[in-house]
């Protein structure tokens, strides 16, 4: 291993950086004072917008009349994509995807035009009154059925390392299969919504729940047929995205500026839970063939795996996601020869889209579900098999995509985990349960979890911010990252106080906006306080040195004996206030205000042969899952859940601690009661929390344990060595679904590997029991 | 001439003559400008637009969903919303306080929903457990926080607070409700009698009869129907009621399911319990027995137990009344025995007797707050080992709620621990139903599952645990 030395600076004592302090927004929050873009006040003429969706899933859109909903009471207009003044383009990456359905619709549920009316009500009621003219076409909804017609939204992917098929018709043992997971409805609470304000000439101002403002203002540029310098995107916060607003937001704040444009008036668009369901895409269900080579010992010796993803009806993120999976394929485990296929299938379903983990879960629920069923087949335990196989001198510690484990801490989570959930004891008490009871079964499963940090495309890992300190010493902080509940203006108005020596109430956080800090990338990836906080810290960081030589000048002083500390600039004997100093530089003539710019070091990647080192650094955390199901019904609940999450030196552990039970809850949603069901015309029947259950309160594992390893700084330069948070605990969540893949085993005595897929419903977990006690009678037979 | 909507709002009195059919999140919205209140599903399920309501003559407040609620149903109430919360000090209630500081909010959109329903918990409950608290929050749905911290806010708020609410309190003003808010464009009865009611609707046909709204009134939420003539039976005296007579409970056909839980938790706890996952605290404050079963929808929990319980249904009009078996008022897909000129009086359900053993199972995604895959109830009289009586319904295996009549059949007379009997009846119960497939089950789930409950049945009645839930 390659680990850097702890700087000194280190070892400073923080005063602002590093505490527990609230969300900035939690007393908003909790007195309804918190300003969500739907409940700005109408300004005077505001028009509201209704979208009109496909009632079907593949067609010729041979015309849509709108003439009866034009003269519905309160009709304003009627919008189709003949009145896109410029181009209707809405892809984030390649193009072709359409605002409007141009001639050919693709799934049910995409947006054919839009209703402007005086109010929301008349513009629904209004848009059910389009007559669609539309000749349905053979409709495809099944990525196998795709990837037999090699029909894909992107090139597909292929990662090599080695000569797997080799190693694994030389292995002494291989398993092969296939296991299908489901998507995820991204169920933040408020749904798509955008405000436009047409302004002089040409410009538009766009309020847009977005992850990605510069992305919608090249888009709305784009569809009006304007520069990006007449657009202005703001976001303040947005009631939860988790990756559904990364490039989805896009579509609803172009036609909410469209109908700006073409009515001359401020028209907000907010998609009603139904619609925001059916029209915008989700996690990526995927298909996984695998075939996988091993020693008697469990040592993998090659790994080949089909990740077959439905991409929907356009690419949309589907190619970076499917190199996400691909480069978390390997997990924790050193893969000695990989064939790694990525393909995004092109299905008459809902595009889908960025979903926390990008891809990533599911690359690891694949390769931990294959580990599964191979301990079984070699009868060992599911967790000597990973252990033989994690990253290490002993095994080998590059990844099949080149890339260097220089900050491996896989043992050390693991070891950490099994000892906070008294794996030993636990494992025998749940063993004696299964003995005594017959009709309801425990199981149990560990899991560690490495995931990389950066986007995979390296030009995406920048970021700018814009700092202003004003003459009472009050300070201005701006910077490109957005906030959806994450904590991210928090943890970087943190660093901000911490390079000012200031309280953090001297940091007034301020709406992300294009005119401000320009060109930025989605807050994504779970780079969002890596990237604005290294940005922000360099803008406070340019002023404070100016300052500084300021300051030294009029204590008589070297810079370097100043401390800035506790609202006061001191030196020797010698203080004043922050406030006293920024207004003597004012009157010095001292700028006072800067941008911050960041630029992720040492990654580079090779996207055409995957190879590369897409990631600064890598995260680790680890966890043990208990659940218990029923064998009559399928029912099925986690009792308890370890978890311990390597967070460097966490920038707010309080925030970090909601991240990760946050994460860890929606993951267990993902793989448990989350099932998005489509009938068989491809319509999609969960479109509301009357049918699609993410987790309630009381699915909370009653014993609920998370631990932050805070001991060890990242060795990689990060903001003050903190490590990113965002994603990685969602995968935690796998090992509930390997503790009940665990339990349904149990009926063979952990013999036989459960036959089950995700999201184990009561339905999927029933019938994965069923299988199994189909599979033990035969053995009993023979 | 309008008759204004008359309330008590945030502690002040308001009269409004907004629609009676517009949603209060609308009203609160949009001509309140009160935007604490979010809407996050408009289908009365996620609780971001929870609000606390005290109607004319009940001591609590509790939370309701604003997104489904009419204006016209607030007639003569009160009504709380975060914002009213936060202004009872400088810190607001004590949920807010203690929210604000413990990671209880990040995106903060579910919150003021939260809020409110636990403020109305502790209205309620000073000392809640944990499932109670789950109880108050299963119609409150958060995506960020995985809800540690929020069930930690709720026992720490209740440990803070030294008596209920001030603000609550203060704000419970009883109004006299009037009989009839609106205008000719859009009227809401408000009978106080069964007789004007009745009356009204002889009068009124085409009127929506609205008892809690909780279904019915997501077209409203949708902007999918406006409601020009609606009539409400929440206000009926005679409905109002629930009395023991004769060896049964009458349960009057305005009464929520709030208000019926004490009595099925004293004499059918296993039903009490379906009906603590029957929807949420918001819509059991609002939806009634009746009305559940009024819209005879195959998947509704309350028609399943009440026909294995051998509940009659009483429907009245202006020419008097006439009772029937449950069973006989299911007629099809959401069609049931209720005339246009009627209304249900009272479900009245036979109290149990020695031997009795009731018990329903509720299969769902998720535990709380979800709509039965299959709900099956079961109430098998047993007298020295031998099944003496049987009555089994299934919810979700048919276009209406169903009983397996062949295997009470194949019970009735046996001994239950026999195996070939339960063998015979649980075939019997596969033969009974062809269940379809949807988005909550297969149809192969749903049979399987059927006959399986009545394994869990005999097993549970042994005293076996059969439920996940219990550990």
């Amino acid at each position: 291993m390659n680990v850097k030395p702890d700087p000194a600076s280190l070892k400073i004592e923080r005063q602002v950086v590093g505490k527990g302090y609230a969300h900035d927004s939690a007393r908003r929050h909790v007195r309804g004072e918190a300003i969500y873009i739907d409940d700005m006040p109408d300004l005077p003429g505001t028009l509201h917008v209704a979208p009109i969706l496909s009632p079907v899933a593949h067609g010729k859109l041979a015309g849509v009349d709108t003439s009866n909903c034009a003269a519905a009471p309160g009709v304003v207009r009627v919008l189709t994509v003949d009145d896109i003044p410029g181009k209707n383009e809405a892809a984030p990456i390649l193009h072709g995807e359409p605002i409007f359905a141009d001639g050919l619709v693709e799934h049910q549920g995409q947006i054919i035009g839009a209703v402007v009316a005086q109010s929301l009500a008349e513009a629904i009621q209004a848009a059910d009154l389009v007559k669609l003219d539309i000749e349905e076409l053979e409709a495809v909804f099944d990525v196998e059925t795709a990837f037999a017609a090699n029909s894909h939204t992107h090139p597909t992917q292929h990662l090599v390392d080695g000569d797997a098929a080799s190693a694994i018709a030389d292995a002494q043992h291989r398993i092969s299969g296939q296991l299908q997971m489901g998507g995820q409805d991204h169920f933040y609470l408020e749904g798509m919504v955008a405000y436009a304000l047409p302004g002089e000439d040409r410009e538009m101002l766009v309020w847009s729940s977005t992850q990605h403002p510069s992305e919608v203002q090249v888009h709305v540029a784009l569809a009006l047929g304007i520069k990006s310098h007449e657009v202005d995107v703001q976001v303040r916060r947005m009631g939860g995205a988790f990756g559904g607003k990364e490039s989805q937001a896009t579509i609803v704040a172009a036609i909410a500026a469209l109908a700006a444009n073409a009515t001359g008036k401020p028209c907000r668009f907010r998609l009603r839970r139904d619609a925001d369901m059916a029209a915008t895409g989700k996690r990526h269900g995927f298909v996984m063939n695998y075939d996988l080579g091993l020693q008697a010992n469990g040592r993998i010796t090659g790994m080949k795996v089909e990740a077959l993803a439905n991409s929907g009806h356009v690419a949309d993120l589907s190619g970076p996601v499917v190199t996400r999976t691909l480069t978390h394929l390997d997990n924790c485990y050193h893969i000695p020869a990989a064939d790694f296929l990525g393909f995004a299938a092109k299905t008459n379903t809902v595009s889908n889209t960025a979903f926390r983990g990008f891809g990533g879960p599911q690359g690891i629920v694949a390769t931990e579900a294959m580990i599964d069923i191979a301990a079984r087949q070699l009868g060992l335990d599911p967790n000597e098999v990973r252990r033989v196989n994690y990253y290490g001198s002993e095994t080998g510690e590059v990844t099949p995509y080149g890339q260097d484990v220089d900050d491996n801490r896989i043992l050390d989570v693991v070891d950490r985990v099994m000892q906070n959930a008294e794996w030993d004891r636990r494992r025998k008490e749940i063993d004696a349960f299964n003995a005594e009871n017959t009709i309801l079964k425990k199981g149990l499963a560990m899991m560690p979890v490495k995931f990389g940090i950066s986007f995979n495309l390296t030009a995406l890992n920048q970021a700018g911010s814009l700092v202003h300190v004003y003459q009472d010493g009050s300070v201005h902080l701006n910077h490109g990252g957005t906030e959806m509940g994450q904590g991210l203006y928090t943890k970087v108005a943190q660093v901000v106080a911490e390079v000012f020596g200031l309280p953090l109430d001297d940091i007034k956080i301020t709406p992300t906006t294009t005119g401000k800090v320009p060109n930025t990338s989605a807050t994504a990836a779970s780079s969002g306080s890596d990237l604005n906080g290294a940005a922000a810290f360099n803008a406070a960081s340019a002023i404070k040195g100016r300052m500084a030589a300021f300051a030294a000048q009029e204590f008589g002083c070297d810079e370097a004996d100043l401390v800035f500390a506790n609202g006061q600039v001191a030196a020797g004997g010698q203080s004043m206030a922050f406030g006293e100093l920024a207004h003597k530089c004012w009157f010095a003539r001292i700028s006072l205000s800067a941008n911050g710019f960041y630029a992720t070091p040492e990654i580079h990647w090779d996207g055409a042969n995957l190879r590369g080192r897409p990631f600064f650094y890598y995260t680790y955390g680890a966890a043990v899952a208990e659940v218990v199901i029923d064998l009559l019904t399928g029912e099925n609940r986690c009792l308890r859940a370890d978890m311990v999450q390597d967070c460097g030196k966490p920038l707010n552990p309080t925030i970090d601690l909601g991240q990760i039970e946050g994460a860890f809850v929606q993951g267990m949603g993902w793989l448990t009661c989350e099932e998005l069901w489509w009938d068989p015309s491809g319509k999609l029947r969960t479109v509301g929390p009357s049918t699609y259950k993410i987790p309630g309160s009381r699915d909370v594992p009653p014993e609920f344990n998370v631990e932050i390893l805070d001991d060890k700084p990242n060795v990689h330069e990060t903001v003050f060595r903190s490590k990113a948070i965002g994603e990685p605990p969602l995968m935690l969540a796998i090992s509930v679904w390997l503790a009940l893949r665990d339990a349904v085993s149990s009926l063979s005595g952990g013999k036989l590997a459960a036959n089950l897929d995700a999201p184990a419903t009561p339905e999927r977990v029933l019938f994965a029991v069923e299988d199994m006690q189909r599979q033990v009678s035969e053995l009993e037979t023979k | 001439m309008t008759n204004k909507i008359s309330l008590v709002l945030n502690g002040e009195t308001v009269k409004t003559d907004c629609r009676p059919d517009t949603t209060v999140l609308e009203w609160l919205r949009g001509e309140r400008l009160l935007r604490g209140s979010k809407e996050g599903c408009a289908e009365g399920d996620c609780g971001a637009c929870s609000v606390l309501v005290r109607r004319a003559g009940e001591e609590n407040y509790s939370p309701a969903n604003s997104c489904i609620m009419l204006m016209g149903q607030l007639e003569g109430g009160n009504l709380t919303t975060v914002e009213g919360l936060a202004a009872s000090g400088p810190d607001g209630h004590e949920v807010q306080q203690v929210m604000a500081e413990n990671g209880s909010s990040q995106c903060g959109f579910c919150t003021p929903g939260i809020v409110c329903s636990l403020a109305g918990l502790m209205d309620r409950n000073q000392s809640p457990s944990d499932s109670d608290i789950h109880d108050a929050l299963a119609g409150n749905l958060c995506r960020c926080t995985g809800y540690r911290p929020i069930v930690e806010a709720a026992h720490a708020a209740a440990a803070a607070a030294t008596a209920k609410s001030d603000v609550l309190q203060a704000s419970k003003v009883d109004l006299d409700p009037a009989d009839g808010v609106g205008d000719d464009g859009c009227r809401f009865y408000l009978p106080k009698t069964l007789q004007e009611l009745v009356g009204l609707r002889a009068e009124h046909p085409d009127a929506e009869l609205l008892a809690g709204g909780t279904d019915k009134a997501l077209a409203v939420a949708h902007a999918k129907e406006r409601w020009p003539k609606t009539i409400s039976t929440r206000n009926v005296a005679e409905l109002r009621a629930i009395n023991t007579q004769d060896g049964a409970i009458h349960f009057g056909g305005a009464t929520t399911w709030e208000e019926v839980l004490p009595h099925l938790e004293a004499h059918w706890p296993s039903f009490a319990t379906l009906v603590r996952r029957f929807g949420s605290t918001q819509i059991r404050a609002m939806g009634t027995m009746a009305g559940n079963l009024a819209n005879a929808s195959p998947i509704g929990d309350g028609a399943p137990c009440l026909i294995a319980l051998n509940a009659s249904i009483t429907l009245a009009n202006q020419d008097g009344e006439r009772t029937l078996p449950l069973d006989a008022f299911f007629l099809d897909y959401r069609k049931s025995a209720l005339a246009a000129d009627e209304v249900i009086k009272s479900v009245s359900v036979p109290l149990p007797t020695e031997g009795e053993a009731f018990r329903v199972y509720k299969i769902s995604k998720r535990y709380d707050q979800d709509i039965s895959t299959v709900c099956g109830a079961f109430n098998l009289k047993l007298t020295d080992g031998k099944v003496t009586s049987a009555r089994i319904a299934y919810g979700g295996m048919a276009a209406t709620p169903l009983r397996a009549t062949s295997a009470e059949d194949a019970l009735i007379g046996q001994d239950l621990h026999d195996a070939a009997v339960l063998q015979a009846a649980k075939q019997a119960i596969g033969s009974t139903f062809t269940p379809m497939t949807d988005m909550r089950g297969s149809a192969q789930y749903r049979a399987k599952v059927a006959v399986n409950l009545l394994d869990r049945y005999v097993r549970d009645i042994s005293g076996e645990t059969v439920e996940v839930m219990a550990l």
